[in-house]
């Protein structure tokens, strides 16, 4: 009997990672980074940002082309539905984010993925954001992720990768402790 | 100006574990000691502390214990006993009431500064403990309440009645809450990550689980991530026989919330990641008795998962509610009197295996210094008989 073994591939270049993350223990510096966006009024509750720049390893950086988002509000706002709304970008960004960290975590732990699927829920009180209850808070109340994962491995094992990608997750760690956020008129 | 072969720096279990092999090697040195011998354990401990290991693991070189019980976990006060007993039977060339004040290469070797002189020497032992809080900048900023580091809290009378925020579910921060939730002070818990163990699984202790299957003889240039084992938090566990974890911790009244994250205009913040930080505590206590069930054959008892009801997010420390803060927020060594370049960019001193890149300069008494027993009393035993090795062999190659 022959055994062969396929190679794990997620597509994830762990190797890069961990020469990163070496890369940064020699050289601290060149692991501040600093993400950017900008933002326009296009009318009404419809604005339009624009991706592209960033700062990271010592220098200026640039993604391979611009990406525009557009941000709005549903019709039942009458609004013009123009894109997404923020708080869904919110979801997005954490969405995007941690599914990103259980692909890596799986490559990183040699587990073959052959699906990952989430759905996310945001629940949230109006009252709060039009100003109607004090004690509402503007936010979520709570984020709700469900995860549906077919891999090559145990149902615990698959606990764990979705576990470590929490742990390891920018925009988790964003949404779940506070930041402190400046905002100034220049 | 005295002069010796070695210096090493501390009188606590480490300091003379290594005393006690380079007197094997016939290296002759000093144990300087700011205070008396075991001095942490008698002033920086609070009164109900017990060893997390049974007796029978607190062994040092030439030392097994002795007692008719095994399975028991030693007080701090015993242990200083034990120390201070050690260094007798030992004949540990101790110099008490000495601290020193300042390390440079000088000499032969080194300067060590103390406020009772200097002395020269070629070789030192960093054997000083681990005696400062890691307490977080914003604990000073806590609004009229009393707020003491974990090394500051003795018993509960030394606080206010009324509610108290414990900040830290590892050792230190569940017998406290335990400890002050008994005492009538309803205890709300703040909980980072963590490191779930039951006190006994399968009918023995989880230590001697440990030292069976061979884990606590890991050693720090074999496993996968050194930098994640060496900042593993202490295993959530008390000196008694039975298992504290956060559910334990639950049943008793304790209300359990997230990581302490921030202060805003008096009000703590807590993370939003419970949840996952117990679901991580809880998958990596189910691997770890997979193993033991690996090495003993068949399957124990497990542990309910950790309970997370939906903690509160926010606690007013002005309200009332709260009277008290405890940061049990966990521990460093203090090397601030070190001046030789053993330290990365961030003060974190460097070290393989306890040899630092500067000759002649070593360190004991680190968790994880050369295995996962290092984070223990048990762990002196080997590390300083590995270290003293290499000091005889960096002596002879200098001569």
């Amino acid at each position: 009997m022959t055994i062969t073994t396929t190679p794990i591939d997620n597509g994830v270049d762990v190797d890069a990672l961990l020469g990163a993350r070496a890369a940064f223990a020699e050289t601290p510096e060149i692991a501040q980074f600093q993400w950017r966006s900008s933002v326009t009024w296009e009318n009404g509750t419809h604005s339009r940002s624009e991706v592209e720049s960033f700062y990271g390893f010592a220098d200026e950086q640039a993604h391979h082309q611009s990406f525009t988002l557009d941000a709005d509000h549903p019709l039942q706002f009458a609004s013009q539905d123009k894109g997404p709304t923020p708080v869904e970008y919110i979801l997005v960004g954490l969405g995007g984010c941690l599914t990103a960290g259980v692909a890596a975590v799986a490559q990183q732990r040699q587990i073959q993925l052959h699906s990952v699927k989430a759905t996310l829920s945001a629940d949230m009180d109006l009252h709060g954001i039009l100003g109607a209850d004090p004690e509402v808070r503007n936010g979520f109340s709570g984020v709700k992720v469900d995860y549906q994962i077919e891999a090559d491995a145990s149902e615990d094992d698959i606990r764990a990768l979705v576990a470590q990608s929490q742990k390891r997750s920018a925009v988790f760690d964003i949404v779940t402790n506070p930041t402190d956020v400046t905002v100034t008129v220049v | 100006m005295p002069s010796v072969t070695a210096v090493v720096v501390g009188a606590g279990h480490c300091g003379l574990a290594m005393s006690r092999h380079l007197t094997a090697r016939s290296v002759d040195h000093v144990v300087l000691e700011r205070g008396e011998v075991a001095s942490s354990w008698r002033t920086q401990r609070w009164d109900s502390l017990r060893l997390l290991t049974p007796n029978w693991m607190t062994r040092l070189p030439g030392r097994d214990y002795r007692g008719d019980d095994p399975d028991g976990y030693l007080s701090a006060s015993e242990v200083a006993d034990l120390v201070t007993e050690y260094a007798a039977a030992s004949a540990a060339p101790v110099v008490t009431g000495t601290t020193v004040t300042a390390l440079r290469p000088g000499g032969e070797g080194f300067h060590v500064d103390t406020d009772r002189g200097r002395w020269n020497t070629r070789t030192v032992i960093v054997a000083a403990g681990t005696t400062r809080g890691n307490v977080p900048a914003v604990a000073r900023r806590i609004p009229a309440l009393v707020s003491i580091p974990a090394l500051q809290y003795r018993n509960p009378d030394q606080l206010p009645a009324g509610g108290v925020l414990v900040v830290g579910a590892s050792a230190s921060g569940v017998q406290i809450a335990d400890e002050l939730q008994r005492s009538g002070r309803p205890v709300t818990l703040a909980a980072g990550e963590h490191v779930r163990v039951p006190r006994t699984y399968r009918g023995r202790d989880i230590l001697w689980w440990l030292d069976a299957t061979g884990i606590l003889d890991e050693r720090w240039d074999e496993v996968d991530d050194l930098v994640r084992a060496r900042h593993l938090p202490s295993l959530q566990l008390v000196g008694a026989s039975h298992t504290l974890d956060l559910n334990a911790l639950q049943d008793s009244g304790v209300r359990l919330v997230g990581r302490f994250a921030g202060l805003r205009e008096g009000v703590a913040q807590f993370s939003g990641s419970l949840a996952n930080v117990c679901a991580l505590a809880d998958l990596k206590l189910g691997r770890l008795l997979d193993t033991i069930d690996d090495h003993a054959g068949g399957r124990g008892e497990r542990l309910e998962p950790t309970l997370v009801r939906k903690p509160p997010l926010e606690l007013s420390l002005s309200s009332g509610e709260i009277r008290s803060v405890v940061w049990a927020t966990g521990f460093r060594p203090d090397f601030s009197w070190v001046d030789v370049p053993v330290f990365d960019h961030r003060g974190r001193l460097l070290h393989d295996g306890g040899v630092t890149r500067w000759p002649g300069l070593y360190v004991l008494g680190l968790p994880m210094l050369r295995r996962r027993r290092s984070t223990y009393i048990d762990g002196a035993r080997d590390d300083a008989a590995d270290l003293a090795a290499h000091v005889t062999d960096a002596l002879k190659e200098a001569s």
